[in-house]
């Protein structure tokens, strides 16, 4: 198992030499000279020209601009945003815990129905039940899910009026982040109403960031079921006499699972390219959010560094979803 | 010799084998039909349309749809906020959703194929070089790359299209590398190459057809995908510029009226819900019609 695990961390180091190397080209491929690119229409006096040239070290060559580079990422250095003056990876740290709260519930969700639905589906197979949750699942796979989003807000915040429709709290409650998850900061607050605003404000994001998950669990896990159903010792388990809730619960759903469990993990990618949405309808203070003002703000900085961040997140997730795989089917391992 | 007569039972052609697996689902007919509407609502256009995609009309400005109070039945769908009809607007939109799929797909299915057909046929370093560059480009969100891929390359449809192509590579590099790998070491191909095929017509020829099914799910699925990254690119600013009737663009500049005409906001999204629908559905038939594995269950 360890050497299971050693062997797909030898793998990851190429991809993240890949992905720094990506990260640092960013900068140097903008067409023109990159400093003009990045100070756009504000312009730039001759002294900061020369500051941002050293600060960048676009006056060495190329391979050692790199190699420096390199050096800074281990180091936890990853440049300076140019239009807020802080360190790009402090600015990542305050921002992440909002976005990895929001996937967190989004995940919850999509697991807590996907599941059910897929189970429900394979056994009722072929019935009116199945064909329907499994048109909704496509409908859901299928979804543009600004749109999505947009159309709850409409419906929900504005014609219902049930839910705020931006941010992550509501104005009238401060109190200090402690952990960065405004759900537990609320609580430890002590503030009366500040939970169940936070509670409010976290419910349509999450129903739009777990829209496509939840379809792509929904419909891996009715296949898995399928396969699974067909298997002698789920006829066995059946023959003996055992309760279908038991047959269908326990021995089937354990060995269905392990694909699904895979599909989980994989949707960490899309739960981020969703993030770039959602966090933008609904004005959510996260990295996602913060990517797409930086692209539009040519803070070029942030967007280099926030790139290596996310794809090195996805990366750990993508080996620790191996490694797990590894651990619940042996087959893997070799 | 004596002529050897002809005791072969009579195959059904391919082509009529697929269709039947094809025809089977309900679902995919759906999608098919919906999706022929879809392309002749986009060939006939100019035809169809009731008015001009951006004219505009100063005294109709967030007109409601034609059945609503204070609605007008030359503009079915109502007007934006300059007074253009969204009806108008969609019909011509589809022309470029559908363009936007033909070329991402054109361009990924091509360049992928040919990367996969090298990777599994040469293997050794060559397969491992071009494996870790797919792994990095799938380390990165999807939406994510294409956003900064535009970021340098500058806003716009045509680069937003190239940019989608490039983040869905690796999924036909791979699936074409996984069937080489597979068809390779297989009989009829070994007896090719003793007859002394040449390695271009091994891959091409000899291989290449036979892992096409899988490839051609996946262009599906990059097609209906594709549509959805342009939009939403659209929708952040980054895909079409207006004025151009894009699904994702239209979107993007209805957003600040969704409180005051649903409409404007409504009408895009469904459209793209209902094209991005559709070829699932195909795409889902396709799978089972193609896929032996799927056929017995």
């Amino acid at each position: 198992m360890f050497g299971f695990f050693l062997r797909r961390l030898g793998l990851l180091i190429p991809t993240f030499i890949g992905v720094t190397l990506v990260s640092f080209l960013f900068i140097r491929l903008l067409p023109g000279d990159p400093i003009i690119a990045m100070a756009g229409e504000r312009g730039v006096t001759p002294q900061r020209y020369q500051e941002l040239v050293q600060q960048f070290g676009f006056d060495k060559p190329m391979m050692l601009q790199y190699f420096d580079y390199l050096r800074g990422v281990l180091h936890g250095d990853l440049g300076t945003s140019i239009t807020t003056k802080r360190p790009v990876l402090a600015e990542f740290r305050n921002l992440f815990p909002a976005t990895l709260e929001l996937s967190i519930c989004a995940i919850i969700l999509a697991v807590a129905l996907g599941i059910p639905a897929g189970v429900v589906a394979a056994v009722k197979r072929g019935s009116w039940i199945d064909q329907t949750l499994m048109g909704t699942a496509l409908v859901g796979y299928s979804m543009p899910i600004f749109w999505w989003g947009l159309l709850l807000i409409i419906f929900f915040s504005g014609y219902l009026g049930w839910t705020p429709v931006s941010g992550r709290i509501s104005l009238m409650y401060f109190f200090p982040p402690v952990t960065g998850f405004m759900l537990i900061d609320s609580l430890l607050s002590g503030q009366q109403g500040a939970f169940s605003s936070a509670v409010s404000h976290l419910i349509l994001p999450s129903i739009v960031l777990a829209t496509i998950p939840l379809a792509v669990i929904a419909r891996q896990t009715r296949s898995a079921m399928l396969e699974v159903l067909g298997e002698d010792y789920v006829r066995t388990a059946r023959s003996k006499g055992l309760a279908p809730f038991r047959v269908i619960g326990i021995h089937a759903l354990r060995n269905a699972l392990i694909p699904v469990v895979t599909t989980i993990g994989l949707q960490i990618g899309v739960l981020m390219a969703g993030a770039i949405l959602t966090e933008t309808i609904f004005s959510w203070p996260g990295v996602g959010k913060w990517m797409v003002d930086a692209v539009f703000k040519r803070d070029y900085p942030v967007v280099q560094g926030g790139l290596l961040l996310i794809a090195g997140i996805i990366m750990i997730v993508n080996l620790l979803v191996d490694v797990a795989y590894g651990f619940i089917n042996p087959r893997v391992r070799k | 010799m004596t002529d050897a007569t002809d005791i072969t039972p009579k195959r059904q052609s391919g082509l009529a084998e697929f269709w039947y697996y094809f025809t089977r689902s309900k679902g995919a007919v759906i999608g098919l039909l919906v999706f022929a509407l879809v392309v002749l609502m986009a060939i006939l256009a100019p035809l169809i349309s009731p008015h001009l995609p951006n004219v505009q009309n100063q005294s109709m400005i967030l007109l409601p749809p034609a059945w609503m109070n204070g609605g007008n039945s030359s503009f079915l769908l109502g007007t934006d906020a300059v007074g253009r009809d969204i009806l108008s607007r969609l019909i011509y939109g589809s022309r470029y959703s559908l363009f936007i799929g033909i070329v991402v797909v054109s361009i990924a299915v091509v360049s992928g194929v040919l990367v996969g057909l090298i990777a599994g046929y040469l293997g050794g370093w060559v397969d491992s070089a071009i494996m870790r560059v797919m792994d990095v480009i799938l380390a990165f969100p999807s939406l994510l790359l294409a956003l900064v891929l535009v970021a340098i390359l500058g806003p716009g449809l045509t680069n937003a299209m190239i940019a989608i192509a490039l983040v869905d590579l690796p999924h036909f590099v791979r699936l074409t590398r996984a069937a080489v790998m597979t068809e390779k070491n297989k009989d009829y191909v070994v007896g090719s190459r003793v007859a002394g095929a040449g390695w271009l017509r091994l891959m091409f020829i000899t291989i290449l057809p036979n892992c096409l099914a899988p490839l051609i799910v996946q262009a599906t699925l990059a097609f209906s995908s594709a549509i959805l990254d342009a939009a939403a690119l659209g929708f952040l600013g980054m895909g079409a510029q207006p004025p151009t009737p894009e699904w994702g663009t239209m979107l993007a500049e209805a957003r600040e009226f969704i409180q005051r005409a649903w409409w404007v906001v409504t009408f895009p999204g469904l459209a793209i819900l209902i094209t991005v629908l559709a070829i699932n559905l195909m795409g889902d038939g396709l799978r089972d019609a193609l896929d032996p594995k799927l056929k017995r269950s």
